[in-house]
Formats: structure tokens, sequence, C-alpha cells
């Protein structure tokens, strides 16, 4: 049977890199005593499988990751018995058993919502919703990444779904996060600082992952986002 | 939510971030208003070392357990960490509390290896407490040093208040009552360290001097009060199996050298090996239950979700219901999909089965450590190990399927010649071509046998039989390790084997420090302060600028190594008794000269003195007949 469990991960947490997550929850499965299937083979381990992975320093009230259990009492169990043995910080929010043959969560990934917001104080922007519609409503939103060997010329405006300001100046953010599409919100927040001409450094701003979709849309022209935990049922 | 020491923006520069933030499964944090007594514990090296040692797991379980004390947990931090603190004056903080150590009433520090020296001074720098002992005020922490380094901590003695000799299970509370009383009655740091160099185990340095001889070695040593002892005996624990075990380990988020569960099966040797120091600092042998291990095992591994278990000890093999707690473990992990690592075990019939039940048998390799190349030297450092035992157990690791050895030795050992360095070599060749004779060429695993020797110098220790001996320069070190090198060429298997050396810089300086005495105190504070730090690594060990140190300071490095000590000599760590007996010692050295070999424990009592402590083979057998 397989399930899968959605969990936040916030405060010192957010130190915590993706490897070292999957190491912690592998641990954490052992001491809850999940009757969790392994696989075949000499050194066999549990079938696990994350999300979009989260850089370190970002928040997050939409992890998921999905595992293939043998047995167990019911959804609730598993998240109160995972709950009892995990850390401040992180908190498994829910658990629900996924239909026959759908896809796992890290090939299901589609979108991403995000939001920004300063540490301390406000974002240095006169004018900031009006500035972030402007920068939202260009054309193409060109962007250079820059990975080990070669540069790539993106348009972030085709990945960004939606984009637009919250109160208590929280900028918010739907973007791809498909193993194809991925966008980084650093990177649209680099461009938009760009944009409207100001240098707001990294380490400034807390971003917060809040969910994670999967596109359930029949056809590639359309976009139809659900979470990811709203494909599975509780039992 | 816990409020970190380090900024947001101070984590994300440096590299992993997850050393300086606590909240791992199963630390511990208290209400800092509800304890009386706050203890940082510190190994002085990078987190994922510190993180690996049983004996902190030991004492901070141990502690916490205690409903007046909270102990917490500080570790050397990284290089680029380190600048930063240093450049925003962030002082050392503990994990769990994220609070200064300058704030709290002890800092503790176990000292494992000599090579972290420079560390120790780092994480008292860092922690704005001064560095020299006599310098501290009323407000600094209690800084206690502990560990096998402080068999002989005179060449840091100087920069520490108190040491603690001995294992760390027996004189704590009794320390830690009486600061409470001292603080109760309003006495001053220095009333606190009065009568703690009563309590047993307890040595307080800045008591007691050393007075030299005009040639430098040691006359004797004057204490300052009557009413403190002359010697210290060594803490130890006899009933090892009711002894506070950590049921509950601090499990790191990051991956960390020891990442599993230890389980400690027993504490001493029976060996009388006599290079080995931790053989003769931790006798008499006492084994844990059987039953009590089983539990213990079950627990741990519950409480943490390790997926590893392994057996800590200096021999496992002589273990006696070793077959039972493996039978057990094989079983009860099995299931649980848990690996087994096993310790370094005698190769023979019984420990082959056991590793070929938990290894995968084609990836992993086997380990002989016969420390000498020749019978002649093995004799003279008393190793048990014949080569007519190695190539038997060679050959049933080949029957097997093993294709993969590890050999170890030891080079600089005492009276070692030329030929017993070729027999290195010759060993070496001689398990290549026991795989040859002993596996058909039609069920050869890729048609060959890889053999890697390994050798390390030899550095005499305080407390073993050859702490009189003489140890090699560097260039003579070099010397062997090219003879070694030549020997192996020579081989007709020679394809077969790899070779490693160590470095030989390192083995010098480590030399120093182990016989050292307070004028090595120096030394390593001007090394420091002219920025030597994690000198065990060696991409930051800066030789150079130790050696310009010891210039600088009028230290001759000859004097503490290549120096051939007389029998009569006064040893900066004699004041120190760790159960074996000097005389037992210098007869060890004797018969080591005339090659001549002492039987194990087992076989017959060598009185090294160290039953007095009511325990030990040779005690329970006496108390039966």
């Amino acid at each position: 049977m397989k399930i899968r469990i959605k969990f936040a991960k916030y405060g010192t947490m957010k130190f915590i890199g993706h490897l070292d997550m999957m190491r912690f929850f592998q641990k954490a499965i052992r001491r809850a005593d999940i009757d969790i299937k392994y696989s075949e083979g000499f050194s066999p381990h549990q079938i696990m499988s994350f999300a979009a992975p989260l850089g370190v320093g970002i928040e997050s009230y939409g992890e998921y990751m999905d595992i293939e259990v043998l047995s167990m009492a019911s959804t609730q169990e598993v998240k109160d018995t995972l709950n009892q043995v995990m850390v401040e910080g992180v908190e498994v929010l829910s658990v629900t058993i996924l239909p026959e043959h759908v896809r796992n969560a890290m090939a299901s990934v589609a979108a991403a919502a995000y939001s920004i917001r300063m540490k301390d104080g406000r974002f240095p922007i006169n004018d900031l919703e009006k500035k972030l519609q402007d920068f939202y409503n260009q054309n193409t939103i060109p962007y250079t990444k820059e990975t080990k060997k070669s540069t790539v010329e993106l348009d972030l405006k085709q990945g960004i779904y939606e984009l637009r300001m919250e109160p208590d100046d929280v900028i918010y953010m739907l973007v791809n996060a498909s193993s194809s599409g991925n966008i980084k919100p650093t990177m649209v927040l680099e461009k938009f600082c760009d944009f409207a001409g100001v240098e707001i450094p990294n380490e400034a701003c807390q971003i917060t992952r809040l969910e994670t979709y999967t596109d359930l849309a029949e056809n590639e022209e359309e976009q139809k986002f659900i979470p990811l935990a709203e494909v599975g049922t509780v039992a | 939510m816990r409020k970190l020491a380090l900024s947001d923006d101070i984590l994300m520069q440096v590299e992993k971030p997850a050393r300086y933030i606590g909240n791992e499964v199963n630390s511990v944090v208290k209400d800092k208003e509800q304890v009386a007594i706050r203890f940082a514990m510190c190994f002085p090296d990078v987190y994922e070392i510190g993180m690996s040692h049983l004996g902190i797991q030991i004492i901070y379980s141990m502690l916490n357990e205690w409903d007046d004390v909270w102990c917490e947990r500080v570790y050397s931090p990284w290089v680029d960490m380190d600048k930063i603190m240093r450049k925003n004056h962030i002082p050392l903080f503990g994990l769990e509390s994220q609070e200064p150590v300058k704030t709290m009433d002890f800092l503790g520090i176990t000292i494992q290896y000599e090579m972290c020296y420079t560390n120790i001074l780092q994480v008292l720098d860092l922690a704005q407490i001064p560095l020299y002992a006599k310098d501290r005020g009323e407000e600094v922490p209690i800084v206690i040093g502990g560990g096998p380094c402080t068999y002989n901590p005179e060449p840091i003695a100087d920069f520490f208040d108190l040491f603690y000799i001995g294992e760390g299970e027996t004189q704590y509370r009794r320390l830690f009552d009486w600061y409470i009383e001292n603080r109760d009655r309003g006495g001053t740091r220095r009333d606190f360290l009065r009568g703690a160099a009563k309590i047993p185990g307890i040595y307080v340095p800045q008591f007691y001097e050393e007075i030299y001889n005009e040639d430098g070695t040691i006359k004797g040593r004057k204490k300052l009060y009557d009413d403190i002892p002359d010697t210290i005996l060594k803490e130890i624990v006899m009933d090892v199996t009711n002894a506070h075990y950590p049921s509950k380990p601090v499990v790191p988020f990051i991956k960390v050298t020891q990442d599993r569960v230890v389980l400690e099966i027993q504490r001493g040797c029976i060996r009388g090996c006599r290079f080995c120091q931790a053989g003769q600092l931790y006798r008499p042998v006492r084994e844990r239950n059987v039953d009590k291990l089983k539990e213990y095992a079950v627990q741990m591994l519950r409480n943490t979700g390790h997926e590893e278990i392994s057996l800590s000890s200096l021999s496992s093999s002589d273990y006696s219901r070793l077959d039972e707690l493996l039978d057990f473990l094989i079983e009860d992990c099995g299931q649980r999909h848990i690996n087994i690592s096993l310790p370094s075990l005698r190769i023979d019939a019984f420990s082959l089965d056991v590793m070929s039940k938990v290894q995968d048998v084609k990836k992993s390799s086997l380990t002989f450590a016969p420390e000498a190349g020749s019978q002649r030297l093995r004799d003279v450092i008393n190793k048990g190990l014949t080569e007519e035992v190695i190539l038997k157990g060679a050959a049933l690791a080949f029957e097997g399927g093993w294709t993969r050895v590890k050999l170890y030795f030891m080079l600089g050992l005492p009276t070692e010649t030329e030929e017993d360095i070729k027999g290195i070599g010759d060993l070496s060749n001689k398990i290549a071509a026991t795989f040859f004779d002993t596996v058909p060429k039609d069920k050869r695993v890729n048609g060959k046998v890889q053999i890697v020797t390994s050798t390390s110098f030899f550095i005499p220790k305080p407390f073993t039989a050859f702490q009189w001996a003489p140890m090699c320069t560097k260039e003579e070190f070099l010397e062997k390790a090219y003879q070694t090198k030549r020997g192996i060429m020579e081989q007709l298997n020679q394809k077969s084997i790899k070779y490693n050396w160590h470095e030989a810089d390192l083995s010098v300086l480590e030399g120093v420090f182990a016989r050292g005495d307070r004028k090595i105190a120096e030394v390593i504070l001007e090394a420091y302060k002219r920025g030597c730090l994690f000198d065990s690594w060696s991409e930051y060990f800066h030789n150079d600028v130790w050696m310009e140190c010891f210039e600088n300071c009028g230290v001759d490095i000859g004097f503490y190594t290549t120096r051939e000590r007389s029998d009569d000599e006064i040893f900066p760590w004699d004041f120190l008794d760790c159960g074996v007996t000097k005389e037992f010692l210098l007869r060890e050295w004797k018969k080591a000269k005339t090659e001549t070999v002492s039987p194990n424990c087992k076989v017959q009592c060598q009185g090294c003195g160290a039953n007095r402590f009511g325990g030990g083979i040779c005690y329970e057998s006496r108390q039966i007949t």
C-alpha cells in the first residue's frame, strides 16, 4: 500500500538539507515502528520517494514524501506515531492512501506556491503592488541560468502562474516546480529586484513554500493544479 | 521556538549549518531556572567527529538524568565558522540552550588525541575564557579535562582548572555536590578547587609544581598544600553491567563518522601488547552482562532509529559471550533490516562465519594487525599473532570468497632492524601467494586478490612498557617507509599489494605531546596564536609553523622523542596511578629487550597491579580457588 505523507519544516529545521531530511525520516520511520516495505537485495533500503527538494534556508508547509507500507492500522495512527518521534520544526500534517498506479511524489510535482517576506520590516520598494503587477505584466521575463557547464536562457514568465501581493507585505507566487521547468523563488525575486531597481540580499528574505501541486489537466494547454495530498484518501 | 545563537545570515554562509543548531533527536533541553548546575561538554574537534564519540554520550546522558544538572554539547566550530565568530566577537555557545558557554558552571573537555591541543585553546578562546587557568576569575566556568590524554596532562596542565582521571561515571555527583555546597556558602573559585583536589580521581594542576634537574628531566614535584594527595589514582567502574549506559543517544541530522548505535561490550583488555596505551589504562578487563547488552541494543535501536549497530571494545574476540550476542543481533536485527558492523575480530572459522552472515563477502575486506613484520619483533611488542595463524586465517577467508585483505603494521618499534622491515613485504607476499594456492583459477573473482598494507609510525606512550623507549626522527621514519616500499616492490606478487604510509611530521609532534612536560604548554600556545588549528586534519597542519614555535620557545624536540630514558627517570606522569605499577612496566620493558613474551591474563597473571581494584581475570580466578 502506498501512502503519501505531507509535512511542514520550519524554524531551525530550515537549515537541514534535503538529503539529511531523507535520513531523518528513515530513522523516524524506524523509531515509529512503521511497517515500511524494504527493497530486495543485500543492503535493503526503505521504499521512499520525496517530492520537490527544498533549498536550505526555506521553510515549508507543503512537503511531501511517499512510502510503501506492508500494513498499518489507519492513516491517523501513522500520522500520530510519526508526530511522536519528530523534533521541533518538523510536523506531519496529513497521511493519505494513494490510489493504485498513481505517479510517485517526485514525478507528479507540477507547481509550488511560495511566500516571500522581509525578515525585518517591509520591502524597500515604493508602490510595491503596482510594481509587482507591472513586472508580471511584461511579455517575457528573460533569465540567464548558470549551471556548472553552461548558461541557459529561460523565460520565467511562462513558468510563473500567479504573482501578487498579499496582506502584511508578503509576495505570493505560484510557479512551475516540475523537474523540467522548475523555477526557484529566488530567481523571480532577483528579476523583480532588478526591475524595481533595488538590491535585496536573499538572506534578508524568508521564503516559505506553502504548497506543492500536481497537475490533473487532461491536455497540455490547460492547468488544473491540486495539492499533492488531495490525490489520496484518508482511511 | 528556540532562538539560535547565530543569525540566519551567518548560518547560510557556512558549510553544514546543522553543526550549530542543536535540536537533534534525544538532545536534552531543560529549564535553566530549574537546574543548579550547567555543564558544557566539549569534544574539541568538528561536530561530525565529536558526535561519534561514545564517552560523551555516556556522560551527557548520565548528567542529564540528574534533575539539578543540565549538560549541553559543544564542538569546535569549523574553520569557516571560527573566522566569523572571531570577527563578530560571538561567544561560543552550547548547542542545546544556544547560550554562551561562559555563563555556565563547568566546561568539560574530553581529550582523546594529542593533536587536538590547539583546538582546546580555540574552544577556550572562542568561549571568551582566559586560556591560562591562573587568569580565570570568579565568574568563569571551571574547566575540566578528561579522557585518555589526561594520563599525561602536563603539556596542557596550565590551561585546565582540574582534570578528572579515569572513568567518568563515578565522581561527578560528588564534584557537583561540593560545587553547590561551596557556592551556597559563598566560597571562592580557589576554595572550590582546594576541596575538589581531595576528591578521588581529581587533579588540580595549579596546586602542584614540577621541579626540574639541570638536564631538563624531572627532579620531583612540590605541592602547595599538605592536605592534597601526592599521587592520583584513576577512577574506575568495577560493575560495568550496572553502570549508566545511554539508552537514548543523541541522533545527529547530518552524517557523522560513527552514524550508528555503539554497544560497548567490555572495558579493558587481557592482551598485554607493549605499545598499546589503552591496554594498560583500562585494566582490569570488565565484561558487561550479555543479557543487559541485548536489552541495550534493542532499546538504543528503537530510540534512535539507526540502521546500524556496532560493537565496541579493545578486543571483541575475547568477550566470553560473543557468539551468543552475535547470534541474537543477527536474528533480531536481520528481521528489522538493521546492519551489524563488526569490530576487528580475530580471523578464525567462527568470525568468518559471522562475517559472511552480516557482510557482502565480495565487497568487504578482512583486517589483520600483525603490527610488526617478523616473529622476533612481534615477540618484542608482545603481539601474540603468529605468521601461521595469519596465513591459516587468510586461507580460510579466501576459501570463503573474500578477496581483499588489509594489513596494519608499525614502523620504528624498539629494536627494529632492516630484517623486520623486510618481513612486512614478505608477509604481504605470502598472503597473496596463499590466495593463489587456495583458490583455483576458475573460481577467482576478477582473477585477483587485493592486499592493502598500511604502516603507521610508532609513538611511545605513557603507562606502556615502551614509555622508556626512544622514538625515531622524521628522517628515520621516512627511510623506514621507503625501505618498506622497496621490500614490497621486490615481491613476486607485488602487483597484488598496495602500500600506504602515514605522515611523519604529525607523528613526531604527537610524540612530543605524549611524553611532554609543562614546558610544552608555551609551544602549544604560541602555535595556536600563530594560527595552528585542526592539526589532525592534514590540510590544516602546518609543520613549519610548529617547528618555528619549538625553536622560538627554546624547546628541544629530541629531548622528548629520540632520547632513551634511564630506568629510574621520573616521568611527568608518574604522579598518576592508572592501576598498573611502574615496576611491572619496567619488567615488561626489559622482557621486550630480550624478546620474551608475556602470556595474556587468561593464561598467566603477570602481576600488573590492576587487580587492586578488586577485579580482573586473575582476581576472579583467585576468588574461586
